[in-house]
Formats: C-alpha cells, sequence, structure tokens
C-alpha cells in the first residue's frame, strides 16, 4: 500500500467551533511526516482522532488500511503512540510498564521477554529496568515511553511534541532512535512539533494546519520555495502568521497544578 | 490489569494500612462504647452484630476508592495507554473491577483477623458463602467507584461524592443498627441501601442474623453487582481522554 493513513473531509466540532475543518491528508508508508501548526490549531484533535481516543463528526480515517470508526482493534494493534504528557504509570518499574504494554498488546511471553530487553538497551535504561518510573527525570521517562510504543513493533509511531522539555543530548538520542527504527523497519512516523529545526531536519513531507485547515503541504524544501524563505521557521511564520493563539486551560493542567502542589505521583 | 491493581497495592501498602484505621476505629469506639447500652436493650453481644457490619464499610470504602483511582489515572495520564491499547473496554473494566474488589476484599480480611482478636467468634461453616458475598458487594462498589470517576475530571468532585453518597450509604444500611423496629422513614431508605443487602448477608452468613434473609440478600447483591459492572462498563467505554 502506499499510503498508510489517508484523511478525507475529516470534521471535528466542538460546540460552534471547527477544530478541525474538512480535512483531507495522506501519509505515504515508511515516511517520517511532521504535522505543524501554532497552538489550537487542531494537531492534538486530528491525533486523537487518527488514534482512536476520539470520533470524528464527519469524514473518516483509514489507519493501516482499516477504518478508525468501525475497527478499532486493527487500528490500535498497527500503531504505538509517545504523548505529550507522560502516560506511564508511576508506581511500577520500567520492565512492569513494558511488560504492561506487551500483555495489552498481546505480545506472546518469550517474545515479549526478548522486545524488551531489546528496547531497554536500545534506549539506554537497561540498569534502570527495575526502578520506579516515579523516579525517572523527564528525559528518561520520554525515552521510556519511546521504548514502551516500540515493543510490539508497530507500522506507525506517532510522536505528539516528543522533544518538549528534553535536554539537548536526550532530544539528539532520541531522534538517532526515531530515525533508525524507521530506517531499519521502515516503520512510518507521524509527529507534531514546535521546533521547526527539528522538523526540517528529520521530515520527509510537512503538513500545516491553521484553524482547522491545511494551509501548506510539501517536504521542507518546497515550503521553503513556496513561501521564499531561507528556514522552515520562517516559511512557518508567514504561513501561519505572526499573532499568538490563545489556548484554553483545561482540567488537566489544574490538575497538574495540584498535582505539584500535592506533590506528585 | 488484574494483576497490576494487586501490585499497586502492595506497593502501597503504607497507606493501605492506614485506611485500616478508619473502620478500626470504628469498631473500637462505637463496639465497645455501645456495647453495654446495646446488651441492655436487650440485643445482645454488640461485637457480634457489629462486625460484620465494619467489614461491610471496609469494603464499601475500599471499592470506591479504588474505584475511583481511575481518576488518577485519567489525570496523570495512564489511562490514555489502555485507553489506546487494542484490548476491548469491557475487558479493560473486567480487570479494574476485579482487581478492586480483590484489594477491598482483602482490607476487609485484614478488619476481620483484628476483630477476632476482640472477641468475634463468627460461625465458620458459612465462610465460603461469606467470601462470595464479599467479593460480589466489591465488585459492585469498585464498578460504582469507576462508573461515577467516569464522569469526572479531576478530584474536585471526590469530597462531595465522599459526604453525600458514601457516607449515607454506609449510615443508613443497617451496618451500626439493627433493621427491625425503626421508624418508617429510616427503614424505606435502609431498604433501598444496596449495602444493607451486603451487612445483612455477612451477618447472616457469620453470626446467623440476617434480617432480610439470606437468599433476598444474595439475590439483590449479585443483581447490584451486574448492574453497576454494565452501567460501569457502558460509562467507561464512553470516555473520550
Amino acid at each position: 500500500m502506499q499510503n498508510i493513513i489517508e484523511i478525507n473531509n475529516l470534521t471535528k466540532k466542538f460546540g460552534s467551533f471547527a477544530a478541525v475543518d474538512d480535512v483531507t491528508l495522506n501519509v505515504k508508508k515508511g515516511e517520517i511526516f511532521a504535522f505543524l501548526g501554532p497552538n489550537g490549531a487542531g494537531k492534538t484533535t486530528t491525533i486523537r482522532m487518527l488514534t482512536t481516543l476520539l470520533e470524528q463528526d464527519n469524514g473518516d480515517i483509514k489507519v493501516n488500511g482499516f477504518d478508525t470508526k468501525q475497527n478499532k482493534p486493527d487500528v490500535r494493534k498497527s500503531f504505538g503512540i509517545v504523548f505529550q504528557d507522560p502516560s506511564l504509570d508511576n508506581e511500577l518499574t520500567a520492565r512492569e510498564n513494558l511488560e504492561f504494554h506487551g500483555v495489552m498488546y498481546d505480545v506472546p511471553r518469550i517474545l515479549r521477554k526478548n522486545r524488551i530487553e531489546q528496547m531497554l538497551k536500545f534506549v539506554g535504561l537497561e540498569e534502570r529496568k527495575n526502578d520506579f518510573v516515579k523516579n525517572f527525570s523527564g528525559g528518561m521517562k520520554r525515552r521510556l515511553e519511546i521504548a514502551r510504543g516500540l515493543i510490539h513493533h508497530p507500522k506507525i509511531l506517532f510522536l505528539d511534541e516528543p522533544t518538549i522539555g528534553l535536554d539537548p543530548q536526550t532530544r539528539n538520542h532520541m531522534w538517532e532512535y526515531i530515525k533508525q527504527a524507521n530506517q531499519n523497519e521502515g516503520m512510518t512516523v507521524f509527529l507534531t512539533t514546535h521546533y521547526m529545526e527539528e522538523a526540517e531536519n528529520v521530515a520527509d513531507t510537512i503538513a500545516i494546519i491553521d484553524l482547522g485547515k491545511i494551509v501548506a503541504k510539501g517536504t521542507p524544501a518546497e515550503l521553503k520555495k513556496q513561501t521564499g524563505e531561507q528556514s522552515l521557521e520562517k516559511a512557518f511564520l508567514k504561513l501561519t502568521g505572526k499573532h499568538i493563539r490563545d489556548e484554553a486551560g483545561t482540567a488537566r493542567d489544574r490538575a497538574k497544578f495540584q498535582g505539584r502542589m500535592w506533590g506528585s505521583r | 490489569m488484574w494483576k497490576r491493581q494487586l501490585i499497586r497495592y502492595w506497593r502501597s501498602r503504607g497507606r493501605m494500612i492506614g485506611a485500616l484505621g478508619q473502620p478500626v476505629l470504628f469498631f473500637l469506639a462505637l463496639g465497645f462504647g455501645f456495647g453495654p447500652v446495646y446488651a441492655k436493650a436487650g440485643g445482645g453481644d454488640y461485637i457480634q452484630f457489629l462486625t460484620p457490619g465494619i467489614m461491610a464499610m471496609t469494603i464499601l470504602f475500599t471499592s470506591m476508592f479504588t474505584g475511583m483511582e481511575v481518576i488518577w489515572d485519567r489525570q496523570f495520564g495512564f489511562l490514555k495507554e489502555t485507553m489506546v491499547a487494542p484490548v476491548p473496554r469491557w475487558q479493560i473494566m473486567l480487570g479494574k473491577t476485579f482487581g478492586g474488589a480483590t484489594i477491598a476484599v482483602l482490607q476487609s480480611l485484614i478488619v476481620f483477623f483484628i476483630t477476632l482478636f476482640f472477641g468475634f467468634s463468627p460461625n465458620w461453616y458459612l465462610f465460603p458463602v461469606t467470601l462470595i458475598f464479599m467479593f460480589l458487594l466489591a465488585c459492585g462498589f469498585t464498578a460504582f467507584g469507576i462508573a461515577i470517576a467516569s464522569q469526572l475530571e479531576d478530584m474536585q468532585a471526590f469530597p462531595i461524592i465522599m459526604n453525600f453518597m458514601i457516607m449515607p450509604i454506609f449510615f443508613l444500611s443497617g451496618a451500626l443498627f439493627p433493621l427491625n423496629n425503626l421508624p418508617k422513614a429510616v427503614d424505606i431508605v435502609a431498604t433501598l441501601d444496596p449495602l444493607s443487602y451486603g451487612v445483612d448477608g455477612l451477618r447472616g452468613t457469620l453470626i446467623n442474623g440476617a434480617h432480610y434473609g439470606l437468599t433476598l440478600d444474595f439475590l439483590v447483591i449479585s443483581f447490584i453487582a451486574l448492574l453497576f459492572v454494565s452501567v460501569g462498563t457502558y460509562l467507561f467505554a464512553k470516555i473520550e481522554v
């Protein structure tokens, strides 16, 4: 198959606000695809629909040939995801978190054991495998989440702002792992990020979304040519305008604040 | 998922032992405080009467709390991981429910052993039935906790639920007082309170003191368990993270 993700006329409204407005997009198998846009543009909403966490109002999505509305289990087996906020169980050890994932994705026991060892080595967390995740730094947690996302050897890896809050060394390592997995296994990567230089360096294709609509799509070189700019960042600013977007604070933001007050878990 | 609950329980055993403080306190204070009054009123040994109520209390509190842990998972992100996995939601629900129920029963058994030191002497031959009652009751209330948690986004509502749901369910269930000769209003509420049948079932199997009869208790508790697990599964499946 040529396109591993096919999105057609995708629409999602919250009340009268169209977070995603008639979006049509395709992602080729084996490519690294960067989905860029200002805050509130509809990136996270789109990813949630791609990963079956949210249902669209209109339009259809096919992931790995499976429809996200009709065939959720097969869609879910096809991808791994690293969320923007950590989604690990802090009370379990690194190895246990991976074990849990392996069981949930039906990876048979011996293969599971091997993959866990393999992935822990891959992201450099082998020595910390029996430590509790709550004692990990942000970078270590992110690396563990990448390891976890890959345990079931998915065809697609979704990354939502994967390098936010990471130091340059960790960021560098992270892209190494991702590129390796992409090249060796032909794994498609779908990422969102605000770091333009990273997108520029890593992505094969870029799509820019603003106010729920796609405003541009192409390779980094094409977009720079299209806007006559030297850097992707300038091209992006030209395409989306320079004013700052507002975003509503969610219950999660309040909760994080409370969590910090009472001591994180 | 079941296993995960147990691991988490074992790891947080300090907190769990702390949580036992409340039922044990109730037991000691009320048991020995009201004991003489109860005996004088012709009720017999209050310790015998009270203990099943305290065991049911432990199950109620622990189950609801474990069920509501779903809110923590949601807030701190772990819930997303389970939602995105290719596992049917109902299986996740059952895993959580059984895990939570097992913990609630374990906590209740610890309380039970403590009461044995203070003079509780139950009928042992119906004990397996007691365990069945305990597990069913725990499943029902864990599922209930999960169902409520599915509708909430943060922990802010928790104290409200605590005071306006859990406490009334506990206090009006006959855990602390006999169900015969109640004023009409209290009697009606107690009859509608699912926990009453749980308490009664435990009382029936442990000290032969069932008010509604063991069969009715069993039927109601099973029905409640099925009802809450179904409703819980439906609401849980509809969560959009």
